[in-house]
C-alpha cells in the first residue's frame, strides 16, 4: 500500500495546497465572474518571483517579499484587465495565455539575469521561513503518512491561507457583492442597464484572483526554496483548469477538491506505472514515456468528465443545465 | 385596451392635448430632449434624428419598419452605444458620454429585445442585484455583512412586492433560467423597476410572448404610466400600439417621419409608404418587400 501513501501525501501536502490556491483564484475568474482567464500561471511566476527577487536579489525579509509578490500579482492584473475588460470575453483569454508566457520569457531572458537570476531563476529562499518554524523537530504522521517539522510547518502556513482564502471568496461571494459578479457571469450588458460599473467588478475580481494565484507563487517559491522561470510553463495552467472543471467551478470547495483529487490519481497513476515498469512487467514503457503517459491520461480524465460529470464532483449539474437549450 | 377604470378614451389622449402631430415637435414638459443624434456604421448611417422629445408621464411608442434604427436609438439613449454627433438630456441633465450604468442611475432604465435575464440566479436574486445603492456591493462593505444586512431585508421586501404585483411570487427561489420566455419578460420588467426609474425603455417588450401574457404586460405598462412613470417602447404589433400609446413616434432610415397621437399615425401617409415601399401604388413597382430593406 506504499502507493496509497505516497499519492495522499501528496494530496494532503504543500504542492496541493499551492494549486489550491491558484485555483481558489482561477474559480474567482471563471466560476464567479466568467472571465476567461487563460494565464493564471502567469500570476503565480510574477509572485514566486515576488519571494525571488525579494529575498534572493535585494535581500529583503521574507514577509516583506511576500508582500511584494502580492504588489506584483495586482499589477499584472491591472495592466492585463484595464485594456481588455472593456471588450469582449475572448480578449482576456488571448491577452492572459500570451502575457503569461512572454512573462516567462521576460524574467529568463539574458538581461534580466541581474534581477531574476535569467534561467538560473533564484535560491536559498526560504531560510527565515523555516527559521520561524514553532513545530519541534521529529517526524509526524497517522497511517503511514509521514512528514518533516518543516513540511508540517508549512503545511499548516500554506493550508491556513488558503483557509482564509475560503473565507474571504466565501464571504463575499454571499454578499451584494458577489451577487453582481454572477450576474456579470450571466449578461453584463444586463447589470450595466441595472445601474452597475461592470468594469470596475470584473477589475476588482482579476485582481482578487490574481492575488490568489501570486500567494500560490510565493507558496511554491517557499515550498522549493529555490525557483526557475521554466517551472511556470502554460500547461500549469491548464492543470489548473482541469482540477477546477474536475472540483466543480462556482462552489466554494471545488477548488479545494478539485486539486487534491487530481494530485492523488496522478501520483497514483505515476507510481502505479513506475513500480511496474521496474519489475519489468511494462517491456514496452521506458521510464521516461511516464510523463507523457500522465498527460495522456489526464486528457483521458477530462474527456470522460465532460462526458458524464461536466459540473465537475461537486458542482449544480442543475446549474449547469439551465443554459443548454 | 386600457386598464385605467377612470378615464375614458378621450381623457388618454388629453395627455397630449394641444400637441401638434409633427415630427420633432416640442413638448410641454419633455422628460427626455435628443437632437441631431446621429450614428453611423461605416457607410451606413442608422440614426439621424433632428430633434424628438418625449413628453414625461406618457406612453410614447417608437414604431418603424425592419432596420429603421430603432434599436439602435435605444442603445444610444441609454448608453449602450456612442454617439457620431448630437447630444440627449434626460430631465434637464446632459446624457453625452455617459455609460450606460451611469445612465439608468439617473433613472433611465431599459430592458432588452431579446430578454436577458441573468438565468443562473434566482428570481429573487435577480431582483436584489437591481436595488440602487447598496453598502454590500462595494469590495470592502461586502465583508461588513452587519453594515448591510438592514438595507438587504429592506430591498428583499420591496423585491416580494413587485414579484407578487407581476405574479412571480410563487418562483422566487428558482432559478431564473428555468422561466418561460414571457415570465422573462416579466421579470424582466419587475426587475427593471427595483431601480426606481423615473422613465423606462422597453425594446419589443411583447415579442415571442403568447397572446394571453400580453394582455397582462399591457395591463402593467399602463399601470406605470398612471403611477407617473415615463414609458418609451419599441413594438412591432400594430394593434398592441394603437391600443395603448398616448404618442407615437415613426423612424424610418434612422430619421423620425411622423409623430402624432395613433388616429394621426394611422391617417398619415408617410408612415404607410415607410411601410410598405414609397412606390407601393405604382403600377409595375417592385414587391413590397423592398420597402422591409429600408
Amino acid at each position: 500500500m506504499d502507493i496509497l501513501t505516497i499519492s495522499l501525501e501528496t494530496a494532503i501536502g504543500p504542492i496541493a495546497a499551492v494549486y489550491v490556491l491558484a485555483a481558489i483564484g482561477l474559480n474567482m475568474h471563471f466560476g464567479y465572474t466568467g472571465l476567461l482567464n487563460f494565464g493564471q500561471v502567469g500570476f503565480m511566476l510574477v509572485g514566486a518571483y515576488g519571494v525571488g527577487v525579494g529575498v534572493g536579489t535585494f535581500g529583503l525579509s521574507l514577509w516583506v517579499a511576500v508582500v511584494l509578490s502580492i504588489a506584483c500579482a495586482a499589477v499584472l492584473a491591472l495592466l492585463l484587465g484595464i485594456p481588455t475588460l472593456r471588450l469582449r470575453a475572448d480578449y482576456l483569454a488571448i491577452t492572459t495565455i500570451a502575457v503569461a508566457e512572454a512573462a516567462r520569457l521576460l524574467y529568463r531572458a539574458e538581461f534580466a539575469r541581474p534581477l531574476t537570476g535569467g534561467v538560473y531563476g533564484r535560491q536559498s529562499l526560504a531560510e527565515g521561513f523555516y527559521d520561524a518554524n514553532p513545530v519541534p523537530p521529529g517526524r509526524y504522521g497517522v497511517l503511514g503518512v509521514d512528514f518533516s517539522a518543516n513540511q508540517v510547518w508549512l503545511m499548516l502556513v500554506t493550508w491556513g491561507v488558503v483557509g482564509v482564502a475560503l473565507l474571504l471568496t466565501s464571504a463575499l461571494m454571499h454578499s451584494p457583492w458577489g451577487r453582481v459578479i454572477k450576474g456579470i457571469r450571466e449578461d453584463e450588458d444586463a447589470v450595466r442597464s441595472l445601474g452597475k460599473d461592470v468594469f470596475v467588478y470584473k477589475t476588482q475580481s482579476l485582481v482578487l484572483g490574481g492575488v490568489l494565484g501570486g500567494l500560490a507563487g510565493a507558496m511554491l517559491a517557499i515550498n522549493q526554496q529555490n525557483i526557475t522561470p521554466d517551472q511556470f510553463m502554460p500547461q500549469v495552467t491548464f492543470y489548473l483548469w482541469a482540477m477546477l472543471l474536475l472540483g466543480g467551478a462556482a462552489r466554494t470547495f471545488g477548488p479545494v477538491l478539485g486539486p487534491m483529487v487530481l494530485w492523488f490519481l496522478l501520483t497514483a497513476f505515476d507510481e502505479t506505472l513506475r513500480t511496474l515498469a521496474s519489475e519489468d512487467l511494462l517491456p514496452f514503457i521506458d521510464g521516461s514515456d511516464i510523463g507523457a503517459l500522465r498527460h495522456a491520461f489526464v486528457g483521458l480524465a477530462l474527456v470522460l468528465l465532460i462526458v458524464y460529470r461536466p459540473q465537475g464532483l461537486i458542482g449544480d449539474r442543475k446549474e449547469m443545465l439551465v443554459n443548454v437549450k | 385596451m386600457s386598464s385605467e377604470p377612470r378615464t375614458a378614451d378621450g381623457a388618454v389622449r388629453d395627455r397630449m392635448a394641444g400637441v401638434e402631430p409633427a415630427a420633432g415637435v416640442a413638448k410641454p414638459d419633455p422628460i427626455l430632449k435628443a437632437s441631431g443624434v446621429r450614428r453611423s456604421f461605416g457607410g451606413l448611417t442608422a440614426v439621424d434624428v433632428g430633434h424628438l422629445e418625449v413628453q414625461r408621464g406618457t406612453i410614447t411608442a417608437l414604431i418603424g419598419p425592419n432596420g429603421a434604427g430603432k434599436s439602435t436609438l435605444f442603445n444610444l439613449l441609454t448608453g449602450f452605444d456612442r454617439v457620431d454627433a448630437g447630444e440627449w438630456s434626460f430631465e434637464g441633465r446632459r446624457l453625452n458620454g455617459l455609460g450606460g450604468h451611469r445612465v439608468a442611475r439617473q433613472g433611465m432604465v431599459r430592458t432588452f429585445q431579446l430578454t436577458k435575464a441573468l438565468t443562473r440566479l434566482t428570481v429573487l436574486d435577480n431582483m436584489l442585484l437591481a436595488a440602487p445603492g447598496q453598502v454590500g456591493e462595494h469590495f470592502l462593505g461586502a465583508l461588513l455583512r452587519p453594515r448591510w444586512r438592514h438595507q438587504e431585508e429592506a430591498n428583499r421586501e420591496r423585491a416580494m412586492e413587485l414579484l407578487a404585483r407581476f405574479k412571480l411570487d410563487a418562483k422566487k427561489d428558482d432559478l431564473a433560467g428555468s422561466l418561460s420566455g414571457g415570465q422573462r419578460k416579466l421579470l424582466e420588467m419587475a426587475r427593471s423597476l427595483m431601480v426606481n426609474p423615473s422613465m423606462v425603455m422597453l425594446d419589443e417588450p411583447m415579442a415571442g410572448v403568447n397572446p394571453a401574457l400580453v394582455q397582462s404586460l399591457l395591463g402593467h405598462i399602463t399601470s406605470l404610466r398612471d403611477e407617473g412613470m415615463t414609458v418609451l417602447f419599441v413594438e412591432h404589433d400594430m394593434d398592441v400600439i394603437m391600443g395603448i400609446s398616448d404618442w407615437i413616434v415613426v423612424l424610418a432610415q434612422g430619421s423620425v417621419i411622423a409623430e402624432g397621437r395613433p388616429e394621426d399615425i394611422r391617417s398619415n401617409q408617410e408612415v404607410v409608404d415607410a411601410y410598405l415601399g414609397a412606390h407601393h401604388d405604382e403600377p409595375g413597382a417592385s414587391a413590397p418587400g423592398s420597402g422591409e430593406e429600408a
